[in-house]
């Protein structure tokens, strides 16, 4: 972490860049928020560890409206994000400074609380053991039981666009750990109806907060046609069942061939929402009808379904392999 | 507000058989904004068009709704109506109470229902209408014809005929196509080559008609009135303005182990080549492939004897582009692969050959000089069998569900001819049905019969098989329902045909439609049938489906009559239709452009006034000029800035709600 900052401070100094983007110091040690630091006084209260979940590819939307360069650190799977806003000429790359960090998986503070460790100032990983000081002292508990679901799953380690990497890790080139379609599978395995109760039960608990949209990368727009007043989109969302039935389908739909499956709207939902799913579900489908597809692994390849080639699947063999439903 | 009117039309009993009309009225009547409602018998009539008409004045309408047939019979009628009575034509909605209900119901609780919400349908969707003005766009006076044959030939002509410039692009080294391949036509027997070659002298000649052999389309942008493309001139290898005609260079060449394309394969030819005597133009192409100059870099014979110093190794494709106000797709076909049918034996002897190979044998400047030899020992053969119909109405996949059409004829055609100059040989048909409708088709193929001995069995080969030097035919005889063992000396195979391959290309190219085998679609089946649903896009010959020379001729004419009407327009009204980006909603984000298969979509920065906050955004612009309405990008835009005007998302939502309502 001393790295980072040293190494934001000369780049601050130098005039390389007119602000930092990175993470600050919450309120508690578990959690840390998304900040900008424009001096060596404000980079004090700059924390990176395991609990900076935060995905800031989309904030570089707005910096790049700002002055001068804007110094950003994006973790190996935050790169992909960061990608595809360059492909959508969202972000603005030339007033950009990358620093890829490292990355070991990233923690859910609830998982952390479940496991009864509580009062948290710091983490840190050592091998398969987190360990915490707490105002209660040192603690400890297995880093696997601490991940994020996400993470679990880790697309791999390789940093995909970066002007620098501090701290990246040795194994930068080892692939993809677990499959990240099991979940997925469960739930086709499913009948209709019991599918249909599982995301009734989950999509019921949503309060409808918007942490999800606004925390998405791919869910960039100006205007969400869910606020528009131009189609007549914002009077249906008065509809009982909005949540359930329209609002999570219509968003996975809006990212589907876009979402990079960085994770962060199931990392924010407060209400537990296992969100992803839809996406993945997506994301799955894509691959099987169109052959395997990343978003954010370039930036000028074109999307699966923003494309056309002779070797696509006509609709009924999407139909026959089960697509359909 | 608008002021709404609704006219419900019977079309005879076409509608008013099905659907009780009455209540439609007075559904309507009730509706929001609807202030005037009525039937009548016909309303595409002049009377039923003045009541619009009357209605629209007396009643102060604003918009109107007709419940009758698709819009693609009668909307313009409509349109035309409220324009005379003063109303914008584009606030004209129709409810295609017709096709899309009485049509398909019997029910008439169902289908008055349906047309009820028809109905009210529309009219959601016209209270929101907005009036519409077109522009117009230039019309290029000059044509390109794609195919060389005689479909492509004959357009030209004909087009050329009018007064218009027109190109022909043929990929082979010469015009002339499918039909310089044959001996003899159908049903006269006169010689192919000797009508044809006088239609391809005059197309060369013509002043009008600008000829690019050995040539391709290379990419097509633009639309109707004024496409652009590029043409991607291949490098013959041989200077045209210098090259004689000789012939010397192809006696001479050294490398002469190329299967000959023009016969089928059946032979040889040099590796610097003109197709067949007659080729327009007679210039000689270098196969680079098969050319040894070109593999080891040792030889360069051709120049040598060049009289005319003709020959040029170096020379390089040339990229050329024109631009058009219409484009003909004339690509005609090809005889099916015979791999799946190996119950044929097609792949194991060189006696079981297809029909075009056997035009080619029959040919006087064929493989064998016109005599009829078997390609194996080349004596000749004292027993045939004609098997029809392989790959063509075919229930599996392996081949053609369709009729290929001019089969039946051919082989009709080979089995008279043979058993007119060879009448020592016995010639079997075996066939699923005969089909010779056309004028004088019948009566030829009952000569076949009749007067010349050919013996026509109904039923299908099961096998052949070679064994020793003859073929074992195996086959069922449904009329005398016994099975049937022979042995014969030939095999011909009445081959499907399918479009040439490369039309796929094409039609990507020219955004026309294509079916599911390949033929290209016409704009309606009976009414459109030399017209692409893609305006300024026409088709000639057996793109567009099976078809003899003299159907093919006809068609030819007809597609040229249709660009001559297109290029004899000062100017054109486009369809006003078209998409619009929105510059506050728009993300600039280039998902629209990536859709757009018309290239109308590009961005720039522009300064934005979003409710106060004054920024310089990279927005989407459409190209309404080039817009065709599609609305592939109203979809593709995530944050719907993107709207295709008189087709709005609005629109469309208020119709589905009308209907759930």
């Amino acid at each position: 972490m001393q790295g980072l900052i040293e190494r934001a401070k000369e780049l601050l100094a130098d005039g390389t860049v007119a602000q930092v983007l990175g993470w600050r110091k919450g309120d508690m040690g578990y959690d840390p928020e998304p900040a900008y630091f424009k001096s060596e006084e404000e980079l004090k209260d700059f924390v990176y560890d395991a609990f900076c979940g935060a995905n800031l590819s989309k904030y570089m939307i707005e910096a790049a409206k700002l002055e001068g360069k804007t110094l950003v650190f994006l973790k190996p799977c935050d790169t992909y994000s960061f990608n595809q806003l360059i492909k959508e000429h969202r972000v603005d790359r030339d007033k950009t400074y990358i620093i890829g960090v490292g990355c070991q998986g990233t923690l859910k503070p609830e998982k952390i609380r479940e496991a009864g460790i509580k009062g948290i100032e710091t983490v840190t990983i050592d091998g398969d053991t987190l360990k915490f000081d707490t105002i209660y002292g040192a603690k400890e508990m297995p880093f696997a039981d601490a991940l994020l679901e996400r993470c679990k799953v880790c697309k791999g380690k390789k940093h995909m666009v970066y002007d620098e990497l501090i701290g990246a890790a040795e194994d930068e080139e080892a692939g993809p750990v677990g499959n990240r379609f099991e979940e997925v599978e469960k739930l086709e395995a499913m009948s209709p109806e019991e599918r249909f109760a599982f995301w009734q039960e989950q999509l019921s608990k949503c309060i409808r907060c918007n942490a999800c949209r606004n925390v998405c990368p791919a869910c960039s727009c100006r205007k969400c046609v869910f606020d528009s007043n131009q189609y007549d989109t914002s009077q249906k969302a008065n509809a009982a069942t909005f949540e359930e039935q329209m609002f999570h389908i219509i968003r996975a739909f809006h990212v589907a061939g876009r979402c990079t499956d960085c994770g962060e709207c199931s990392r924010v939902c407060p209400q537990g929402i296992p969100l992803h799913l839809l996406n993945r579900k997506f994301i799955k489908d894509i691959d099987s009808f169109y052959g395997e597809y990343q978003a954010g692994a370039d930036t000028d390849s074109r999307g699966p379904l923003t494309n056309f080639t002779f070797e696509d699947v006509e609709p009924s063999i999407v139909q026959t392999r089960g697509g359909g439903h | 507000m608008q002021r709404i009117g609704v006219f419900v039309c019977h079309c005879g009993t076409n509608i008013a058989a099905t659907v009780d009309v009455k209540r439609v009225v007075e559904a309507a009547a009730k509706e929001p904004g609807v202030v005037h409602a009525e039937d009548y018998q016909y309303m595409c009539s002049e009377a039923g068009q003045l009541k619009i008409r009357e209605a629209i004045e007396q009643k102060h309408l604003t918009g109107i709704v007709v419940c009758s047939c698709s819009p693609r019979m009668h909307e313009n009628t409509f349109r035309q109506a409220a324009k005379r009575a003063g109303i914008n034509p584009y606030m004209v909605e129709i409810a295609n109470i017709r096709e899309h209900c009485s049509w398909i119901h019997k029910d008439i609780e169902e289908a008055t229902e349906k047309a009820v919400i028809l109905a009210r349908a529309a009219i959601a969707k016209v209270m929101l209408n907005a009036p519409l003005t077109p522009g117009t766009s230039q019309v290029v006076k000059r044509a390109l014809v794609i195919g060389g044959g005689i479909a492509g030939i004959q357009t030209a002509l004909d087009i050329a005929d009018a007064g218009y410039e027109v190109d022909i692009v043929e990929k082979t080294p010469s015009i002339g196509g499918r039909m310089s391949q044959l001996d003899k036509t159908f049903p006269t027997l006169d010689c192919s080559a000797c009508i044809l070659t006088p239609k391809m002298v005059e197309a060369a000649a013509h002043e009008k008609i600008t000829i690019y052999t050995y040539s391709e389309v290379e990419k097509v942008s633009g639309f109707v009135g004024d496409f652009h493309v590029d043409i991607r001139k291949k490098a013959r290898s041989v200077d045209m303005s210098k090259c004689t005609g000789c012939g010397v260079c192809q006696e001479k060449c050294p490398s002469r182990k190329t299967p000959n394309e023009f016969n089928r394969g059946l032979n040889t030819r040099s590796a610097i080549y003109t197709p067949f005597a007659q080729a327009i133009p007679n210039v000689p192409v270098i196969d680079r492939e098969h050319c040894t100059k070109f593999k080891t870099g040792k030889c360069g014979v051709c120049a040598k004897v060049c009289q005319a110093g003709a020959i040029d190794y170096d020379q390089q494709d040339e990229i050329i582009t024109v631009d058009y106000g219409a484009i003909v797709v004339a690509t005609g076909f090809d005889t099916i692969k015979l791999d799946k049918y190996d119950e044929y034996a097609y792949n194991q002897s060189p006696d079981v050959i297809t029909s075009l190979e056997l035009e080619r044998i029959m040919n006087a400047a064929g493989p064998t000089k016109g005599h009829l030899e078997r390609m194996s020992d080349h004596k000749p053969p004292k027993s045939m069998v004609f098997i029809q119909c392989v790959g063509s109405r075919c229930a599996d996949k392996r081949g053609k569900s369709y009729c290929s059409k001019i089969c039946c004829m051919y082989t009709a055609k080979h089995a008279m001819l043979i058993r007119d100059k060879y009448p020592d040989v016995d010639v079997t048909v075996f066939y699923i049905d005969v089909r010779t409708p056309g004028k004088n088709f019948d009566e030829f193929y009952r000569r076949a019969v009749e007067e010349y001995g050919v013996h026509y069995i109904k039923g299908q080969v099961g096998k052949v098989a070679p064994q020793g030097d003859k073929l074992l035919v195996q086959a069922a005889d449904l009329l005398d329902n016994k099975q049937i063992r022979m042995e014969t000396d030939m095999v011909v195979l009445a081959t499907a045909i399918e479009p040439n391959p490369d039309v796929r290309k094409i039609a990507t190219m020219l955004t026309a439609s294509i079916d599911t085998n390949n033929f290209l679609t016409e704009s309606h089946a009976k009414l459109r049938p030399v017209e692409s649903p893609t305006a300024g896009i026409f088709l000639s010959g057996v793109c567009q489906g099976p078809k003899d020379i003299p159907e093919t001729v006809a068609q030819a004419g007809a597609a040229a009559v249709k660009v001559v009407g297109l290029l004899a327009k000062d100017h054109l009204v486009t369809n006003p239709c078209t998409a619009k980006a929105d510059p506050i909603f728009c993300n600039g984000c280039s998902t629209c452009e990536k859709v757009c298969p018309y290239g109308a979509i590009s961005y720039e920065d522009q300064l934005v006034n979003d409710h106060g906050i004054r920024e310089t955004r990279r927005v989407a612009v459409v190209n309404s000029a080039l817009c065709q309405g599609c609305g592939a990008c109203t979809v593709a835009c995530p944050s719907g800035a993107m709207d295709l005007q008189g087709f709005s998302n609005r629109q469309i939502l208020a119709e589905v709600d009308a209907i759930c309502r």
